[in-house]
């Protein structure tokens, strides 16, 4: 029908002085968009196929093509935007949900955009971190509340089982599902190689990443798939998934055309079943009964490992974990509204939750009035850009911090937020084989190491510059911080002063 | 310890390199009676051609002898083998004495004894350089050329010379040019495309006899000529171990090169060779044969320890552009393409394939020469898939990463 | 020494180590200019069906069979390198004849042709390799 026509956002522009036809862009794309005429030996391309992924322009040998924004506008209205528009178009076609991928696109504030960092000038020096130790080191979990000495007066260890990272990053949940074998494979080995964890999320763990178990955190989600004592003890720790902060109060759900071989056996359910985790967890009503799954994992892993419990940010994030640090878990995590992910409603990831610095810093104070701060470690989550996110991140009360996005981009991702269709040309969230392989894990872990170094390199200089020589002592120094741009009420939630006070 | 090599090409220069391969200090002497350094023989028809020169078409570097310090005796003959003194004496009379012999003396035209032959002045045979230098000195643009047999060598000839003369006719008692490489349809093909360039056959039919710059035919049909090319054949030159070793057709050597004699050896196109093909033995006058087997013998000599043992007859060879690729032997099932421009034949029963011939279209004929080099059991390959297109495709997986992804011999 | 290699597991079959295999013996520096309009004749190329596919070129075997087989001395090992010295090949093919990999092919310049590693282009390392997107080709040293 002539109604549902919609031009296409992007066009294809293909430098026909410089193409020479040898196809690769129409074998790289999955979408079809690129189709060679032998009659005229030349390339053509759909625009309506494309999703500007990137894949052609980056394959082209001969830089002969580009993806621009078409220029097709509607008559200009501030209220009425095309995006809208067209999404109201497309579902008065098909009368459904609109579905996207990864993160919120919208034009929200970015808080860690309106924070800047301290550096120390004159009273006191800063650290070079070429030349003095910098500790990056982190350790995650609950800290015991005193000394105890034995009768001999020597310190008895009584810390509760931790993780110790090399660095104050992991990369946060990502089911074998929702991402392919070979993502999978470089986040375990970039984890190994850098002595941090990645997430198994929600589709359990496939039986070749076993032997990467001291660097892998196994999720326990509303649809516990994949979940058998195996697998509880398989990792280092465990992460209870209440929530995500693209999707908040809703669950998910991946479809049976892709719960195939592999992927049917590591979540243990048949092949071409739906895969649909519940909103809630229907035994957790109640901080109680968290309080009972926490202990159910630690003795079925005979409280050898800490338990993580991911909440994403929402309006009373700061009393929630409140309950969470009371109910027995060892580390919070707690993922923004900007974070990604395989899919979700296009209404909910938009406009629900709340941004991860105001959260962040919400829970810090929150439990540190209460007293209980060090009954927990704090992971933030939620669209980590850059190591200043993270040196803001940690000293708005952050222990460490969870990247996923930012990986996804370090392994080919280009952010063209269609994972929902299975099709990524980048072999990272698509299970079709000949896709799956463009993803060598051998160049993708070297990616993300090669990421996260230079990330750890740039720490140590912003915190060096800052007088300061390990993570620890930047965790909550709200002193390092200053806000621009922001309102008296944002800097009192952030709890930093105003740039020049 | 000196090493004698008696004979200066493919095998020869093969014994060469396969002793300096094991052995850096041994004394080598190759003994040549023609006087040049070593050639390639099969260049000769594209020297006459203009495609190449004397300079290029010299078989190794102009530095090779010394390289591979080796003393050179060219245009000096052996005339005797002493195998009890362990000598050989040259044709100036000379004795030269050897600790190991390796015999690479190669193969000589045959020519059968045709009434009148000896009345024709302009004869020639075409094998060595000096048949090449002296019948291109005879070629002029209204000379006319009967050679006799449409053979390897015949054709090649008449190639080489077709546009240096006003004609060119090929004669052979067979029913069909290229006879020992081509079945029926294959040579009708070949044939065509040398009658379109200007070459004239004369089949099914021989030489009654010669009346000076005439053929008399049997089948009754005279052809005049001024240049006679003798193409009839070749045999191997065995006279010098006649009566020291065993001789059959050519002279009998094992897979070490190792004639019955101790401490004699022999390769090349004077030896007879085990086809592993059709199982048996056979003289091949080839050249990449027998370079293989004169390596052998000099990696044997020198007390190293090498074996060839996957002689097959097979044969590169092309007209005027159009090429052809032939293997193996001509036996068993047959898997047929004929399109335009791919003629493909493939031989092949129990579960191995026995040889092909492929005219026009001849890319990667070797996948097709090791599968019977190596006697591959067809089914453990995708044989129809390669019927149609030689690749390493049609390998299992493991194959093709062993012979992708590892060094190769 | 070091020699190309190939990992059919991540192979995508772009086919673009047969255009820069052509742009590299084209010795111009910009691959637009140098394939534009041009039916390339690679030295290295990709056999695919069924979604396999890989890369074949020359082996550099420590034993060539096409060096010992050429009838004119044009193939020869330089530095490990199986090189053709095209002044001296007649094309007579006996080289296509025996290689078992299929790796050694015609060209138009009355030369047969075969990958010699880049060693006479200017880029050093094979622009196979170089232009390989998934490390499916590479170059280096193996026992």
């Amino acid at each position: 029908m002539a109604v549902n026509f919609l031009y296409p956002d992007y066009e294809v522009s293909r430098n026909d002085d410089r193409c020479i036809a040898c196809r690769v862009c129409e074998r790289q794309c999955a979408n079809e968009v690129h189709e060679f005429l032998a009659d005229t030996n030349k390339m053509v391309s759909d625009d309506a196929k494309c999703v500007n992924c990137h894949r052609c322009v980056a394959l082209c040998p001969t830089r002969a093509l580009k993806i621009v924004k078409n220029n097709n506008t509607y008559k200009e209205n501030a209220n009425w935007s095309a995006k809208t528009m067209n999404e109201l178009y497309r579902q008065a076609s098909s009368g459904g949900v609109l579905l996207s991928s990864m993160g919120n696109p919208e034009n929200y504030p970015v808080y860690f955009d309106k924070i800047l960092l301290n550096a120390s000038q004159v009273t006191n020096p800063s650290i070079d971190p070429l030349r003095e130790p910098m500790e990056t080191r982190v350790f995650l979990g609950a800290k015991p509340q005193n000394i105890e000495r034995d009768e001999a007066g020597r310190i008895v260890n009584n810390l509760p089982p931790h993780l110790t990272l090399s660095m104050p990053m992991m990369f946060s949940a990502m089911s074998y599902g929702s991402i392919s074998y070979n993502a999978h494979e470089s986040l375990a080995r970039a984890a190994e190689e850098l002595g941090i964890l990645y997430n198994t999320g929600e589709g359990g763990l496939h039986e070749d990443f076993y032997c990467y178990g001291k660097n892998t955190i196994v999720q326990v989600a509303s649809g516990r798939f994949g979940v058998h004592p195996d697998y509880l003890n398989s990792g280092a720790a465990i992460e209870i998934k209440i929530g995500q902060g693209a999707k908040p109060g809703i669950g998910g759900h991946l479809p049976g055309e892709k719960i195939v071989g592999d992927i049917s056996r590591t979540r243990m359910i048949p092949e071409g079943s739906d895969a649909i985790s519940p909103a809630p967890h229907h035994d957790i009503y109640s901080i109680e009964d968290l309080r009972q799954l926490v202990f159910s994992l630690k003795e079925a892993t005979n409280y050898q490992k800490p338990i993580i419990v991911k909440i994403a940010a929402v309006h009373n994030v700061a009393a929630i974990a409140s309950g969470i640090a009371r109910s027995g878990a060892d580390i919070i995590a707690i993922d923004g509204f900007r974070g990604g992910t395989g899919a979700a409603p296009t209404r909910i990831r938009d406009h629900v939750g709340v941004p991860i610095e105001l959260a962040l810093a919400g829970v810090d104070k929150r439990l540190r009035d209460e007293g209980i701060r060090d009954n927990v470690s704090i992971v933030a989550g939620g669209s980590i850009r850059s190591s200043a996110d993270i040196v803001k991140a940690i000293a708005l009360g952050a222990d460490c911090v969870y990247i996923a996005t930012a990986a996804l981009i370090a392994l080919g991702c280009h952010l063209c937020r269609s994972c929902h269709t299975g099709k990524c040309n980048w072999g990272i969230a698509t299970q079709v084989p000949d896709l799956v392989k463009r993803l060598n894990p051998e160049i993708g872990y070297k990616r993300l190491v090669n990421l996260l170094t230079a990330w750890q390199h740039e720490i140590k200089e912003m915190i060096g510059g800052m007088g300061i020589n390990s993570i620890e002592s930047l965790k909550g120094n709200r002193l390092m911080l200053r806000g621009v741009g922001l309102s008296e009420k944002e800097l009192e939630i952030l709890g930093i002063k105003y740039a020049g006070e | 310890m000196r090493y004698v090599i008696i004979g200066n090409s493919a095998a020869g220069i093969g014994a060469v390199e396969g002793i300096r391969q094991v052995d850096n200090q041994v004394e080598v002497t190759v003994i040549s009676s023609e006087p040049y350094h070593t050639y390639s023989r099969p260049a000769i028809s594209y020297l006459l051609m203009g495609r190449t020169t004397e300079e290029k078409m010299k078989y190794r570097d102009d530095d090779f002898y010394d390289k591979m310090r080796c003393k050179i005796l060219c245009g000096k003959t052996v005339t005797e083998v002493r195998p009890a003194a362990k000598q050989v004496v040259l044709d100036e009379g000379s004795v030269i004495s050897y600790d190991k012999l390796l015999v690479a003396t190669g193969s000589e035209p045959f020519v059968p004894s045709f009434d009148g032959l000896d009345m024709v002045s302009q004869k020639f045979t075409f094998m060595s350089l000096d048949d090449a230098r002296k019948l291109g000195a005879a070629l002029r643009k209204d000379k006319q050329v009967l050679i006799v047999g449409a053979g390897l060598i015949g054709l090649k000839c008449a190639e080489g010379i077709l546009d240096k003369v006003r004609s060119v006719t090929v004669l052979d008692l067979a029913p069909r040019i290229l006879s020992s490489i081509l079945v029926e349809d294959g040579a009708q093909l070949v044939q065509c495309h040398l009658e379109s360039k200007g070459i004239d056959f004369r089949l099914s039919t021989g030489v009654k006899y010669f009346d000076s710059n005439r053929a008399m035919l049997v089948n009754g049909e005279m052809v005049g000529f001024d240049l006679l090319v003798l193409a009839t054949g070749v045999r191997p030159n065995t006279a010098l171990l006649a009566s020291i070793v065993d001789i059959d057709k050519g002279i009998v050597i094992n897979k070490k090169s190792e004639t019955s004699a101790k401490d004699i050896y022999a390769a090349g196109d004077c030896t007879q060779t085990l086809d592993i093909s059709s199982g048996e033995n056979r003289i091949m006058p080839l050249l990449p044969g027998a370079y293989m087997q004169g390596e052998c013998a000099g990696v044997n000599m020198a007390d190293g320890n090498m074996s060839f043992d996957k002689a097959i007859p097979m044969n590169a060879i092309g007209f005027f552009g159009k090429h052809i690729i032939t293997a193996g032997n001509y036996s068993g099932e047959v898997y047929t393409e004929n399109v335009k421009d791919r003629y493909k034949r493939l031989f092949y029963s129990d579960n191995k394939l026995n040889g092909y011939i492929l005219i026009g279209n001849v890319e990667k004929a070797g996948i097709y020469t090791s599968l019977i080099r190596e006697r591959t059991p067809l089914d453990s390959i995708d044989f129809s898939l390669i019927c149609e297109k030689p690749g390493l495709m049609a390998f299992t997986k493991e194959e093709r990463n062993q012979k992708l992804g590892s060094v190769s011999l | 020494m070091k020699r190309v290699y190939v990992n059919e597991k991540w192979c995508l079959g772009c086919h673009l180590c047969e255009y820069y295999c052509a742009f590299g013996e084209s010795n111009k520096k910009d691959m637009a200019r140098a394939l534009k309009d041009i039916k390339i004749n690679p030295k290295i190329w990709i056999e695919e069906k069924d979604g396999v596919s890989f890369a074949v070129s020359c082996r550099h075997c420590k034993e060539p069979l096409c060096v010992k087989s050429c009838i004119t001395g044009a193939l020869t090992i330089k530095d490990g390198v199986v090189t053709i010295n095209k002044d001296k090949c007649i094309s007579c093919y006996t080289c296509i004849l025996i290689c078992p990999y299929g790796a050694v092919s015609p060209s138009e310049d009355g030369a047969v042709q075969k990958c010699e590693l880049c060693v006479k282009t200017t880029w050093g390392t094979p622009a196979c390799v170089e232009g390989c997107p998934n490390g499916a080709i590479v170059f280096e040293e193996r026992g």
